[in-house]
């Protein structure tokens, strides 16, 4: 007996509004495939020229010299090296605030300190780069002598400082969603606040957490400018942050300094790099994702 | 009851073991969760504290109205500032259209399909791309295949795609706010789906997208990456719009992209409006005076002083969007890049603004945000 009162007569307008709405939401479609395929047409006519073997075992990249070497694995050292500075900063600092935030903070100190950390995360990142280049660094050179003035450890310290708040932040979501009965069990036994949170509340949200470290993750794989002016622009096989060395975004911006001459092998580089650096994060993501939706599930 | 007690008779304040122990250890956890929260604060206290110290001396007007320039003591951030502003504007007149409805359709009208889970991945997606990767983009699609140049447009273009996703998550995340009383009320008299959408669900949203928007114009104002490959420039000593007084240089008859008369043998009667020079297309100079009327060869340059009118007529979009550019962020960069201490100093300046433009912008989001928390009840 029950009609169905939602469903609407055809309206021609309506039709139309909801077409124009659909396009516009499908333009997100559009934009990824787009980037999928500019990205991997001209890698594809970069590996035309370079065999993916030498791009991933050579250890040398200077496709600016007169014998040009492809090999990724220096520029991978370098982000790898700032990205693990980055999170061996962002981790500890992040998880500490949103515990304390999450588990420790009244209701008022929090909604005084969250904002303030999301101003952090607004900062532009050459003010950042700015920032490691002409405060960081000279204060690790007063503790580590024979620091370079261009190495990964300031710029790897301060990206870890610009995505604090990003995994504070979501932590501390994951944190505030796990529901109170298992902390109020727990306090009825006696345990601690502390105990409560790392050992009933932090479990619970674990899922969560490891999201927001993989999403802080691919932000500081992806992040460009920092690194261009703290860390030096050298591609090297890095094997401590004291060194200076490239990442594979501060390449792609260094080529793209010196004017980018299209249609050439050194135009076709960036692209090449831009498909490893694209893989890695949208794995991240997929990962970050994937795990998210996990523990949204639970509850 | 039992005699068999394991307390000591009478011991009241008896506890287990190692609960003092326990005890301080929560008690100090609130120390240490202080201090990283004082890490976190004390980062932005010494950046800004850093570039004040560094660049304060440097804020005169004379920064605000010059351009950028090999001596240091002259130099300035107006071709900065005035591009930043005019791919705003452009990143904004794509954005917030796109992306709201976008939103308004992800939340209102999109069924539970394959197609609405394609663009839903697509669009987390988006947000975790990094940000030189749209710059890649820009330079094979809107650079290359479709010959936009490196210019405002493409500009604006491609930090619109960059900031698409925190347009459409806040607009989605505004729309979800809204209870469906409203919408099922609107419904109920007899609205159709996009009059109660328009009318009565994005009215209450509109605070929610509004910050979403300012959040994504303050993310574009500091974006330099992408802006670096598609050519904005580092050393811009001109604007893409015009002021009043500057000298404008008018070729007589069409021209193409080089310059060059399209028909070299034609001439035209021009009547000069100054004193001055034309320049001849074999380069030869011939002074003229205000009142004159001349046949000039097509090629030919005359001088002439840009009056409010063709200052107003340069900032129409069609003038300045073909324009190559530079922005705050690019600027600054540019100075830091170099070793000498004045230049340093110049980039602390210009830090200074950018970072007063964004931390404005972010702190209105936020207390927009808290506003919005306050004062609707349902």
């Amino acid at each position: 007996m029950d009609r169905d009162f939602t469903r609407q007569r055809f309206r021609l307008g309506e039709r139309i509004v909801e077409g124009v709405l659909f396009v516009a939401a499908a333009l997100a479609v559009a934009i990824v495939a787009g980037i999928l395929y500019v990205v991997i047409a001209e890698s594809a006519k970069f590996f035309v020229q370079v065999s993916p073997l030498e791009f991933v075992t050579e250890t040398r990249w200077t496709p600016l010299f007169d014998d040009p070497h492809y090999g990724i694995a220096p520029l991978l050292t370098g982000t790898f090296m700032s990205t693990l500075v980055a999170l061996a900063v962002a981790v500890p600092l992040g998880l500490l605030v949103a515990i304390y935030l999450s588990e420790f903070a009244s209701a008022r100190l929090r909604e005084l300190i969250k904002p303030t950390l999301e101003l952090l995360a607004g900062v532009p990142t050459v003010v950042y780069g700015y920032f490691a280049l002409l405060f960081v660094t000279p204060l690790l050179q007063r503790f580590i002598p024979g620091l370079p003035g261009f190495n990964l450890l300031s710029a790897g310290i301060v990206m870890g400082l610009m995505i604090v708040p990003y995994i504070a932040s979501l932590s501390e979501d994951a944190m505030r969603a796990v529901p109170n009965s298992l902390r109020d069990g727990s306090l009825a036994m006696g345990a601690t606040r502390l105990e409560t949170a790392f050992r009933v509340v932090f479990p619970a949200a674990i899922s969560g957490v490891i999201g927001a470290v993989i999403l802080g993750m691919s932000r500081a794989v992806g992040e460009t400018m920092i690194v261009v002016i703290a860390g030096g622009q050298l591609p090297q096989i890095v094997t401590s942050p004291t060194q200076q060395g490239a990442t594979v975004t501060a390449f792609i911006a260094q080529v793209a300094l010196g004017d980018i001459a299209f249609g050439t092998l050194e135009y076709q580089s960036i692209f090449a790099a831009g498909l490893a650096l694209l893989t890695l994060t949208l794995l991240f993501n997929f990962a970050a994702f994937a795990l998210q939706r996990r523990f949204r599930e639970a509850y | 009851m039992s005699a068999d007690d394991s307390a000591p008779a009478g011991d009241i304040a008896a506890h287990p073991k190692g609960l003092d122990l326990r005890r301080f250890k929560d008690a100090s956890f609130v120390a240490w969760g202080v201090v990283a929260t004082f890490i976190g604060l004390g980062t932005l206290a010494a950046l800004v504290g850093q570039l004040v110290h560094d660049g304060r001396h440097r804020l005169t007007l004379d920064f605000f109205l010059s351009f950028p320039s090999s001596n240091p003591a002259e130099a300035g951030i107006l071709s900065a500032w005035v591009g930043s502003l005019l791919v705003i504007l452009t990143t904004a007149c794509f954005a917030i259209p796109i992306g709201v409805l976008a939103g308004i359709y992800l939340e209102e009208y999109a069924p539970r399909n394959w197609i609405t889970s394609t663009i839903e991945i697509a669009v987390n997606n988006l947000a975790g791309v990094p940000s030189i990767v749209y710059g890649l983009l820009a330079v094979g699609l809107f650079v290359q295949a479709l010959h936009l140049g490196q210019s405002i447009l493409t500009a604006g273009a491609t930090l619109s795609l960059l900031i698409l996703p925190v347009v459409i998550v806040a607009t989605r995340e505004a729309v979800r706010g809204v209870p469906q009383d409203i919408r099922q009320a609107a419904l109920a008299v007899g609205a159709t789906k996009w009059q109660a959408t328009q009318h009565h669900v994005l009215p209450y949203a509109l605070p929610g997208v509004v910050t979403g928007i300012i959040i994504g114009v303050s993310r574009a104002i500091g974006e330099t990456a992408p802006l670096i490959l598609i050519g904005g420039l580092t050393f811009v000593a001109f604007l893409p719009v015009t002021l009043p007084g500057e000298p404008v240089f008018n070729v007589v008859g069409a021209v193409d992209e080089y310059g060059a008369p399209l028909t070299p043998q034609a001439s035209e009667r021009v009547r000069i409006e100054e004193d001055g020079v034309v320049v001849m297309p074999d380069f030869s100079e011939v002074p003229v005076e205000a009142g004159q009327t001349l046949d000039l060869p097509h090629g030919a340059v005359v001088q002439s002083t840009a009056g409010l009118g063709d200052a107003m007529a340069s900032w129409s979009p069609t003038q300045w969007l073909g324009s190559e550019f530079t922005v705050l962020p690019i600027q600054m960069f540019n100075w830091t890049s170099r070793p000498q201490a004045e230049f340093l100093e110049l980039a602390a300046a210009a830090g200074i603004v950018l970072l007063a433009i964004t931390l404005l912008l972010n702190g209105a989001a936020i207390w927009l945000r808290y506003r919005l928390r306050r004062r609707i009840k349902w």
